[in-house]
């Protein structure tokens, strides 16, 4: 009996290679999980029923690119949409043999902060199902804290690996820009997008990171990484300098037990060896989130225009072109990306684009500048990742600047193209609280090593308390 | 430009995309190399600095035939700039000033089937060809230095054949692989102010876009001169028919919303490859040119060279004019590519060209091409010059035609081509046409 809610990607990948178990019994157990629990979740929008490959079978976010199996970015308008080709990102899983469960459910285009804001309904909390898992890759982070996937890719543009990660109490990386191709990822705000790995463990996402990052000659923006990814062994914070941005940790919104939360991971980081010091980030954090709402929604106004019902995906037909893509916009669109395409439709006009976009471009390399001062300081900057814990359903949706505020400490860090690794701390009101570690640009090796040892000494039991 | 698919102007619709090129969702731009190096050649060739850093733009705009619903160009940065391109003219050179060239991808093929005039508006249904998506396009943007149509004709052919010298496009309108719109406008002689201009399109050929400019000098002077005032549009004339008055649409200010493209980074081409690429222009026609021209005159010799049969003109020994008018004459007739053929074969036909008729020439210059072997013995076909071969035919054409013959010793010397004419007949073509013209004079005299 394999106990999917307990396995880490680790130890399956010891069962297959030892041959206790096989890639496709492992496969089965997760498909057989998945049809006990994902009726109530709903962390998939499909699975795959023959696996492809002996290891560890894998869960993708639905805005990754997978040749004859639908990727739809939970959108109307790419209905049935299946592509001609992999994502580099998924045919590295193939290539490492790690088989497809399924694609999982997130906010239409990645455009949301709770998963509510897909087409095909919202994925629940595996923890409190009344409640979001954070988003928008709140399937993946779902699918993995119910055991529903041993491990999975999720997507970060302003926060939605780290933030629905922390949410579902697990551990997901946002790479260094950069560090991992976006070829056949459904694009959402080119210079932010990021693949990142999902799990239970920090030492599963840095095996499934190892897997698929590095320089892809597909996409212009990769580079080489500057040195290979290892598995994490440390057990103490010996001679780490670690640096807490007041801003981070004393926004606005902030509860109290999520700080307490952090404030203790803190102080065990301390106990472990750390030297901790207070630093800021004030332009950062006041200016990261309008910023980003002017570059991304820019960036997306854009890369959403290929929607438009000539080649694939829905088309509504009518009399003449225009208005064939205005209604077939119209009815594939839901509300979030319609109101994020007049945002950056608008931003990038003539007359408007020096004030709105040119300046928000300024302004992050003032967040960057900010950052690299505060790392000749410090190592490892951290905060908490989401400043609540999951919220209900329905709680934020009418009111897009309050799901907008969830971001709003993983944006700044993610403005300046550096990486970041949320893990479980804790609970408050018994639904996890997540750390968030912030490191400078290719740096991941030091955040993964950092949260080993934190995520050792935390003993959290990443297992839903209501599962258990 | 940004893919990896073939170019492949005449085949099947739609056998050369990939995710890149049809614009699949999540697919990325990866520039061309080649394309990037080619520009920055061309921008050497057209005397432009190549600035150290150039950067791709996102031009957002709807259309089917533009598949992600932006095209990659570049906006105001792009890979050449300030440059100037000397135009040989009887007169002098002149110099036409490069505001930019700059790299983007082509757009697709679209086909309006039913409607009118092929346009989408009121097309029962419209086809996109994707194959042409895609493709590196280079957009060269001059200053308003050209001021005459013969002078934007004589700029376009040596431009064309810069292009096709560089070995970076065959440069052919009816490929659309070169393609132009003219902008035009006059002003009073002695002014210098430049006044609203109109767009000339689908000009689709040299001696086109000269008569589309002539037509449009012409109605923009008759404008001003009644009291009007010229309206900025663009002008969309039918190369099926040259005559029909262009299509008129004014020009919407369209946004296009330009942001730097955030899937590519920018090109800061090395300095090494900058001036590795200045070092292997070739020389370039306009030089050529002017270098012919002391032998053989400027029309010649601009003929010659953008014709590019220059080099064959080279290796053709001969009277240099001579050579140069049969290359213009007889031997563009062929349709041959000069490249293929034989020089010394086509010097022997020159040579010879006196003792055979126009007919065998034809035939020899031909075969410089196709058989330069053969030469030989096509020249041997000589023409019959032997007076008194030909005599015999010439008295029997004086005596038939009496009263003709009256004509011609009554002044009417025009009368001659008709003599020739009835003696080539008699002999089939096959006398010497020097020969008889000399024979006919003398027996006429008496």
């Amino acid at each position: 009996m394999i106990d999917t809610l307990r396995l880490t990607a680790e130890e399956a990948t010891g069962l297959v290679e030892r041959g206790e178990v096989s890639g496709a019994e492992l496969h089965r157990a997760y498909l057989d999980a998945i049809g006990e629990r994902d009726p109530e979740l709903h962390a998939y929008l499909c699975t795959v029923d023959e696996p492809e490959g002996e290891g560890v079978p894998i869960a993708l976010k639905d805005v990754i690119s997978t040749r004859g199996v639908p990727t739809t970015a939970a959108s109307k308008i790419l209905e049935g949409y299946k592509p001609v080709y992999d994502a580099t990102v998924a045919a590295r899983c193939k290539a490492a043999g790690l088989p497809l469960l399924g694609k999982t459910n997130l906010d239409e285009f990645a455009m949301g902060s709770s998963t509510e804001n897909s087409a095909y309904g919202p994925t629940h909390n595996p923890w409190d199902p009344s409640r979001v898992p954070g988003g928008s890759s709140g399937g993946s982070t779902a699918a993995v804290a119910a055991g529903l996937a041993p491990w999975a890719l999720g997507s970060d543009t302003g926060g939605s690996i780290k933030q629905p990660a922390s949410l579902c109490g697990v551990v997901g990386l946002r790479p260094t820009y950069g560090t991992v191709s976006r070829y056949g990822i459904v694009a959402f705000a080119s210079s932010l997008d990021q693949v990142g790995p999902i799990a239970k463990t920090v030492r599963d996402c840095a095996l499934l990171h190892r897997i698929v990052a590095g320089r892809d000659p597909l996409d212009s923006t990769t580079v080489e990484l500057p040195e290979t990814i290892e598995l994490p062994e440390a057990e103490d914070l010996k001679g780490l300098r670690v640096g807490v941005p007041k801003e981070l940790n004393e926004a606005d919104g902030i509860e109290p037990g999520v700080s307490e939360a952090v404030n203790r991971t803190i102080e065990l980081a301390r106990e472990l060896g750390a030297e901790v010091g207070e630093c800021t980030l004030p332009r950062s954090v006041e200016f990261g989130l309008p910023c980003y709402y002017l570059i991304a929604p820019s960036e997306a106004s854009s890369n959403l225009a290929r929607y438009d019902g000539v080649r694939y995906g829905l088309r509504v037909e009518s009399g003449d072109i225009r208005t064939m893509y205005e209604r077939t916009r119209d009815a594939g669109f839901g509300d979030e990306p319609k109101r994020r395409i007049m945002l950056g439709t608008y931003a990038l006009s003539a007359g408007y684009y020096d004030a709105y976009y040119g300046q928000a471009q300024k302004v992050r390399t003032v967040i960057r500048d900010e950052h690299d001062a505060a790392f000749e300081q410090f190592d490892v900057l951290v905060s908490p990742t989401s400043p609540t814990v999951a919220f209900e359903l329905g709680a934020r949706t009418a009111n897009p600047l309050a799901m907008y505020a969830a971001d709003l400490l993983t944006i700044p860090s993610n403005m300046a193209g550096l990486p970041g690794l949320s893990i479980p701390c804790g609970l408050s009101e018994g639904l996890p609280v997540g750390f968030q570690l912030i490191g400078r640009q290719f740096s991941e090796n030091l955040l993964f090593s950092t949260a080993h040892a934190l995520e050792r000494a935390l003993e959290f039991d990443f297992v839903p308390e209501r599962l258990r | 430009m940004f893919c990896r698919c073939e170019v492949a102007y005449f085949d099947p619709p739609n056998t050369h995309t990939c995710p890149v090129c049809l614009a699949l969702p999540g697919a990325l731009p990866v520039p061309n190399r080649q394309a990037v190096e080619w520009t920055i050649l061309l921008g050497h060739a057209l005397g432009c600095q190549i600035p150290d850093r150039a950067i791709f733009h996102r031009k957002n705009y709807f259309y089917p035939d533009n598949p992600k619903g932006y095209q990659i160009s570049q906006y105001d940065q792009p890979l050449c700039v300030n440059g100037s391109f000397e135009v040989p003219g009887p007169d002098g050179d002149r110099v036409v000033g490069i505001e930019r060239a700059h790299l983007e991808e082509d757009a697709a093929k679209t086909i309006h089937v039913g409607g009118v005039e092929g346009r989408i508006h009121g097309a029962e249904h419209s086809l996109v060809d994707f194959n042409r998506s895609g493709t590196p396009l280079v957009e060269i943007v001059t200053r308003p230095d050209i001021r005459s149509p013969e002078e934007a004709k004589a700029f376009l052919q040596l431009l064309r054949q810069t292009i096709v010298e560089l070995g970076i496009s065959d440069a052919e309108m009816e490929k659309g692989s070169l393609r132009f719109d003219v902008n035009v406008s006059v002003r009073p002689e002695g002014s210098d102010e430049l006044r609203t201009r109109t767009e000339l399109k689908n000009m689709n050929s040299f001696n086109f876009a000269a008569k589309g400019i002539e037509r449009e000098v012409r109605r923009q002077a008759e404008i001003y001169e009644s009291g009007g005032q010229v309206d900025q549009e663009t002008l969309h004339f039918d190369p099926g028919n040259e005559s029909a008055p262009p299509l008129r649409s004014k020009e919407e200010a369209q946004d296009y919303r330009y942001f730097p493209e955030p899937d590519l980074v920018p090109l800061e081409p090395a300095a090494e490859l900058v001036d590795r690429l200045r070092e292997e222009l070739p020389e370039l026609p306009s030089a050529r040119v002017r270098r012919l021209e002391t032998e053989i005159g400027f029309v010649l010799a601009e003929g010659l060279v953008t014709s590019g049969r220059d080099e064959l003109y080279s290796r053709t020994a001969g009277d240099r004019q001579v050579v140069a008018n049969v290359l213009m004459n007889e031997f563009a007739a062929t349709g041959q590519d000069p490249a293929a053929a034989d020089g010394a074969a086509l010097a022997e036909a020159i040579r010879l060209r006196s003792e055979v008729t126009p007919e065998t020439f034809r035939e020899a210059v031909a075969a410089s091409v196709s058989n330069p072997a053969s030469i030989g013995l096509i020249l041997e076909n000589r023409a019959i010059s032997d007076p008194s071969e030909l005599d015999p035919v010439i008295d029997r054409i004086l005596s038939a035609n009496e009263a003709q013959v009256a004509d011609y010793r009554g002044g009417k010397e025009g009368l001659l081509g008709f003599f020739v004419g009835q003696v080539m007949k008699e002999t089939g073509g096959k006398a010497n046409p020097k020969i008889v013209n000399e024979r006919l004079r003398e027996k006429l005299r008496a």
